[in-house]
């Protein structure tokens, strides 16, 4: 048994190191041009690239939900996409949030509600409460359970999450 | 006119950086010519690297090196220059030590490359060929070979007290009965990471996820031999640890390596399935006898427990102290042994010992109350005690009584039948159960540093860490009030290893050390701005003693005479624009001794489980909480509120699988090893049950990381008997278990 | 993840030769492929961003079924009108699966190529037959909790994890490739394979295929229908065992009877002859304890997952007692 898979290291022809390309990534209202290779994430593009480290990385493969950013207004896991298929789509982070210095209503209920510990899980899980009201699909306390079961807390702070979900539903907050 | 910032909600002094993203954890620190190494892992759990080929990788262009333990540098060779402050006793795994492997996923390799995505395929180039060797990893099948440590990690199982067999013997009403609890590995979000700074001169900047940057600090002072102040280790933020950061892990080990090697700044992130790789909650069996008279007076426990340790180091946890903390009971006999297995050395995990051999106790005590036909709280408050039978010292406070009471009234426990399967609704059976637990209450020595700007703002610090725990706010809190000043004004840093010294933040500790060092060092501050009023033309302090004077509303003023007053401001104009600073450590108080002190819980639990289906739903959680003052409700609450997330976790879910034949952890990622999620969680509520104690620390504050998990499990479980009339006695309880 | 170059197909033709080169894969929701590669399970020499095209339409068909383009997300695919009221069975399914996040990148043609999740299939450094076909397979005698009681091989018991293809298995789907030879319907039954001796396969469709659309006849059964997703928590985890049920009655009496199971073999689980067993037969709990029993005749446990013989029987006659009572 060995670390190298030889049976799919031997197929097709692959180049020994990908070629870069300029891709654009319209971030926070920002357009960015970086030269990537195609196997960075959005994620690591985020940041690793543009030192948007606002984003977290928890498990890099969907299973947390850390990651989670607004693709054109809808909640995805930026691990799980590559950057250069996501150029032109507007993509939205915790960075982008606050405007002027004001924080968005769903930030300020995370503070007031004390809805995180560590703080690291917190920005996928704002990203996604946002993105739960874009959606517009929760009605009742379980559908928002549900809803959001998608971002872990490992601090264990889903009650006073859910309260922010059902805070910012009432108001209508999202993007 | 006081204010009392103590005791009061506050929001989080961190909210604003954590809700922006500004907030920053180890791996997120921009630094110039940033270096990524990638770990390879040992596919095999006992043997010997035969053969390591790294060619393939190293000829990729921008792969810088490829360590292993054949090219390692040298590093310290003896056991104390790799012990930690977390150290259990034996030799500690040093990465890339030798070609010997000692457990599954071991690191045996690290790539360093230009970018993350290029190390990580160059991680997949390096070909390693193994002489495998028989492992044993599976505990229960290695009992035979239990064995008493040479030395305990933590304190030694208590001598026995009185005849706990022949008591058990003569009992009329007995139980005897056998539990399991899986291994758990500690996942916080934030993956472990460190970045390794190389400087000029040979010094060295380390951004490390870590629970105590100190121990950091040592740690590479001792293994690389490098002069401690030639180290500095930062960790401002923590994206939660619960233990997993409580000792330096191997990717600090291996960026320090790196950096020192290729003199540059290199980055090691673990990866989620490497989170696999290092310590875990053991696995741990456990076996009850209780003997009680018929109407319900404990006459006899006895509590043996065997659980994994790895093959280098004996690491054990305060399992079997229970019995004594919690029950009177005259005859008691605890031991607490190990099995060195073919796995990593176990590690601290939230309430080490405390959710293990909690869940295992209350769940029998309950057996027994059943067996007995009382009610399972009668028959607690039936054998309550006073005090710490395993020290038999009195303790300085415990209000465990009035947690039962309020929590009991919450829940409306007085409503509940005895008898199991006697609630339904449609398939849902209904259950209710109850268990107890308790947390000690210590204080490590401290020290913290004051510094009093010329107008007027606060700076206090210390080498602590906020693990999510709320340390910059309580912190912040006890430092304004003692100044007197608004919370906006004062700023608590902590996370640099240069600050003054601090315990690691673990233990439940960190309130009750560090912030009765913030206290005394803000009344060190005290003292000077009264020395320097008094030195103030027609001071109307002159006379005053410092216990004369208060502070409030950023004013000095006599206490009996509040109109006597001066402002902080008028005082700090006399020093000629410099700042007052004041250090100071705090120790723990002598006659602390003669007391024990623990935190105490009363959880209240309602499940539903299908009938047929056997899935368990926690409908309702009451945990009532004594632990002395309580700083901040609000992040306090939090804390009780996450530790029954993990009671949850505990009960129905973790479990981190070994396949035996691999010797290998399979649950290795965020798929199969179930955390909670939001849908798992309804109502839950929390209550402070008001508690003074003047003994335990200078702050009267117990600490509420770990008491907030303890008597959630077993709690569960008891109500997943009542639901269902069926016992679970390893767990998680899974559906399986109760078809 | 190993390199591999990268290209966007504009349409389908482009795409079936793009992917004809080897070691091209495609690439759209990207949710299980990425997952994958970044182990080392999969390494695709050559991706294709599929995104481009033009399929991610749901609209009705001429035979008065709807048809689902696609590259049409998962999430939209649940919450669309036709599919809420005609369809709910296939709208449960799919909101029981993955979360909010995944089903909004996820496509439904992607839903129906995702890979097993066994734990070993996971990880490159066990042996698996499926992942590296002849090394063996870890699960028969290691840790199997999650895998396969039914259709099972002496080379391989991994599951299926897809829900929402549980669903289109009840509802008689097709499923439409075009390839280098031309469009050509595969009858939904017949897109998945069992592990057999080839289980590195997981389904029919052909390296240079792609999938073009989903297309559900149309009888919905929207009136009686359940699916029932058992679990280790609430949300965001993989069936132990799932059922769609879907019942047509008349008054108690079953016209026609669909069940389907999941997270119980290496395809959705459906028995054509059991089901039968209910045709004409009342609603009742010992009718469906005897399909129950039918379903499972020949299962076979490997340890860990034995309890799943008897869960899926249990979760049988729940899933057609809701169904009858809805």
């Amino acid at each position: 048994m060995n670390t190298e898979n030889s049976l799919q290291a031997t197929t097709a022809v692959r180049p020994q190191l990908p070629d870069t390309r300029t891709v654009t990534l319209r971030v926070n209202g920002t357009t960015h041009q970086l030269q990537l290779a195609p196997w960075t994430s959005v994620l690591d593009a985020l940041r690793e690239h543009l030192q948007l480290t606002g984003t977290k990385k928890g498990c890099d493969h969907g299973q947390c939900g850390a990651c989670t950013v607004l693709l054109d207004g809808k909640r995805i896991n930026s691990c799980l996409t590559l950057a250069v298929m996501q150029e032109n789509k507007e993509i939205t982070t915790v960075e982008g949030l606050a405007k002027e210095g004001e924080l968005h209503p769903v930030q300020q209920a995370f503070i007031d509600h004390d809805a995180f510990q560590c703080g690291y899980c917190t920005p996928g899980q704002i990203c996604s409460v946002i993105g739960m009201v874009n959606e517009g699909k929760a009605k009742t306390l379980d559908d928002i359970r549900d809803l959001m079961s998608g971002n872990i807390c490992r601090c264990g702070a889903y009650i006073n999450i859910v309260k922010v979900a059902q805070e910012a539903l009432e108001k209508n907050t999202g993007l | 006119m006081k204010e009392n910032y103590t005791g009061t909600p506050a929001n989080r002094v961190d909210g604003r950086a954590k809700v922006t993203g500004e907030a920053k954890y180890a791996a997120e620190f921009e630094v110039p010519g940033l270096l990524y190494g990638v770990v390879v892992n040992s596919a095999i759990a006992k043997g010997k690297i035969k053969h390591m080929d790294t060619s393939a990788a190293l000829q990729l262009p921008g792969v810088h090196q490829v360590f292993t333990h054949e090219n390692r540098p040298g590093y310290s060779w003896f056991d104390k220059h790799h012990q930690d402050e977390d150290a259990p006793p034996g030799s500690p795994f040093r990465p890339l030590g030798s070609n010997e492997i000692k457990f599954s996923m071991q690191p045996i390799a690290l790539v360093v490359a230009d970018t993350y995505e290029l190390a990580r395929y160059a991680a997949l180039l390096v070909h390693v060929e193994y002489e495998a060797q028989p492992h044993e990893t599976d505990l229960e099948a290695n009992l035979p070979r239990a064995y008493k440590p040479k030395k305990y990690k933590s304190p030694p199982p208590s001598d026995p007290r009185g005849d706990a067999a022949g008591a058990f013997d003569k009992a009329e009403v007995k139980l005897e009965q056998a539990y399991a609890h899986p291994a758990h590995h500690h996942n916080p979000m934030e993956m472990h990471a460190s970045i390794a700074i190389w400087k000029e001169g040979g010094k060295l900047t380390v951004y490390d996820k870590i629970q105590g940057v100190q121990n950091s600090q040592q740690y590479i002072s001792n293994a690389f031999g490098i002069p401690k102040e030639n180290v500095q280790v930062i960790s401002p933020f923590v994206g939660g640890a619960f233990g997993s950061g409580l000792r330096p892990q191997y990717q600090l080990f291996l960026a320090v390596l790196a950096a020192l090697e290729l003199k540059r700044a290199v980055k090691v992130v673990l990866t989620r399935q490497q989170m696999f790789s290092f310590g875990h909650r053991p696995h741990t069996v456990q076996r009850l006898a209780i003997g009680a008279s018929p109407d319900g007076k404990l006459q006899s426990i006895t509590h043996n427990a065997i659980a994994e340790t790895s093959r280098f180091e004996d690491y054990n946890e305060d399992v079997v102290i229970w019995p004594g903390v919690l029950y009177d009971c005259d005859n008691v006999e605890v031991s607490h042994q190990l099995v060195d297995l073919d796995v990593y050395t176990p590690l601290d995990m939230r309430a080490p010992g405390g959710t293990t051999g909690t869940f295992a106790l209350e769940c029998a005590i309950d057996e027994m109350a059943f067996q007995i036909g009382m009610d399972p709280l009668e028959f607690r408050l039936k054998n309550y005690t006073e005090k710490d039978l395993n020290e038999d010292k009195p303790h300085s406070s415990k209000e465990l009584k009035e947690c039962y009471r309020q929590g009991a009234e919450k829940f409306g426990w007085a409503n509940r039948k005895m008898e199991p399967r006697s609630m339904k609704e449609g398939h849902q059976l209904i259950g209710w159960g109850v268990a107890h637990g308790a947390w000690e209450a210590q204080q490590q020595e401290a020290s913290a540093k004051a510094v009093l700007s010329p107008n007027g703002k606060l700076t206090v610090s210390s080498a602590t860490a906020d693990i999510g725990t709320g340390t910059y706010t309580v912190m912040t809190q006890i430092a304004a009030e003692v100044m007197g000043l608004p919370l906006e004004d004062v700023t608590f840093e902590l996370g640099d290893s240069t600050m003054p010294k601090s315990p690691l933040e673990g233990g439940s500790w960190t309130v009750s050390s560090v912030g009765s060092a913030v206290k005394l060092v803000c009344e060190k501050l005290q003292e000077q701005l009264l020395k320097m009023a008094q030195k103030m033309k027609n001071s109307p302090f002159s006379e005053a003693k410092l216990a004369d004077v208060s502070f409030a509303n950023k004013q000095m003023f006599l206490t009996h005479a509040p109109a006597t007053s001066i402002s902080l401001q008028a005082i700090l104009d006399q020093n000629e624009g410099k700042p007052l600073e004041a250090e100071a450590s705090q120790k723990p108080d002598s006659k602390q001794k003669k007391y024990s002190s623990y935190s105490h819980s009363a959880t209240f639990v309602e499940v539903q489980v299908d009938e047929e289906l056997g899935t368990v739903k926690v409908t309702r959680i009451v945990t009532a909480v004594a632990a002395g003052r309580i700083i901040n409700p609000k992040t306090g609450r939090s804390q009780i509120l996450g530790g029954s997330v993990w009671g949850i976790g505990v009960a129905l879910e973790e479990h981190t699988v070994l396949d035996h034949n691999l010797g290998r952890f399979m649950t290795h990622d965020l798929d199969k090893y179930h955390l909670p999620v939001s849908a798992d969680v309804h109502e839950t509520d929390v209550i402070f049950v008001e508690e003074k104690d003047e003994i335990v620390n200078p702050l009267g504050a117990k600490g509420l990381g770990e008491i907030g998990i303890v008597s959630v499990a077993p709690a569960i479980c008891n109500a997943v008997f009542h639901a269902t009339g069926k016992r679970i006695r390893e767990l998680p309880i899974t559906l399986d278990k109760l078809l | 993840m190993r390199p591999f170059t990268f290209t966007q197909a504009q349409d389908v033709d482009t795409a079936v030769q793009e992917v004809s080169l080897e070691g091209a894969k495609f690439v759209a929701g990207g949710t299980n492929l990425l997952d994958l590669m970044k182990i080392d399970v999969m390494s695709p020499s050559h991706l294709v961003d599929i995104t481009q095209i033009a399929l991610e339409t749901i609209e009705e068909t001429e035979a008065g079924g709807i048809r689902l383009g696609a590259l049409a997300k998962n999430a939209d695919t649940a919450y669309h009108e036709l599919v809420e009221t005609r369809y709910p069975l296939l709208s449960h399914a799919i909101l029981a699966g993955a979360t909010a996040q995944l089903r909004n990148m996820a496509t439904d043609g992607g839903n129906l190529l995702q890979r097993t999740r066994c734990y070993y299939f996971y990880d490159t450094q066990t042996p698996c037959n499926k992942r590296e076909p002849g090394s063996g397979c870890s699960a028969i005698q290691g840790y199997n909790r999650d895998l396969a009681i039914l259709g099972t091989s002496e080379h391989c018991i991994a599951t299926h994890p897809s829900d929402m293809c549980v669903a289109l298995a009840a509802l008689e789907a097709t499923v439409h490739v075009t390839g280098k030879n031309g469009e050509r319907a595969i009858p939904f039954a017949d897109f998945h394979r069992l592990p057999g001796d080839t289980p590195h396969l997981d389904s029919n469709l052909q390296p240079d295929e792609i999938i073009t659309s989903i297309e559900l006849p149309a009888k919905g059964f929207a009136k009686h229908y359940t699916y029932l997703k058992l679990r280790d928590r609430a949300s965001y985890a993989f069936a132990l065992v799932s059922v769609a049920a879907a019942l047509e009655l008349e008054g108690d009496t079953i016209k026609e009877a669909r069940i389907v199971l999941g997270g119980v073999a290496h395809k959705p689980w459906r028995v054509p002859e059991a089901e039968a067993l209910l045709q004409g037969q009342k609603a009742t709990r010992d009718n469906f304890r005897k399909v129950a029993e039918a379903y499972l005749q020949g299962a076979q446990g490997f340890g860990h997952n034995d309890f799943k013989i008897e869960l899926a029987k249990r979760a049988i006659v729940r899933a057609l007692e809701q169904a009858t009572n809805r």
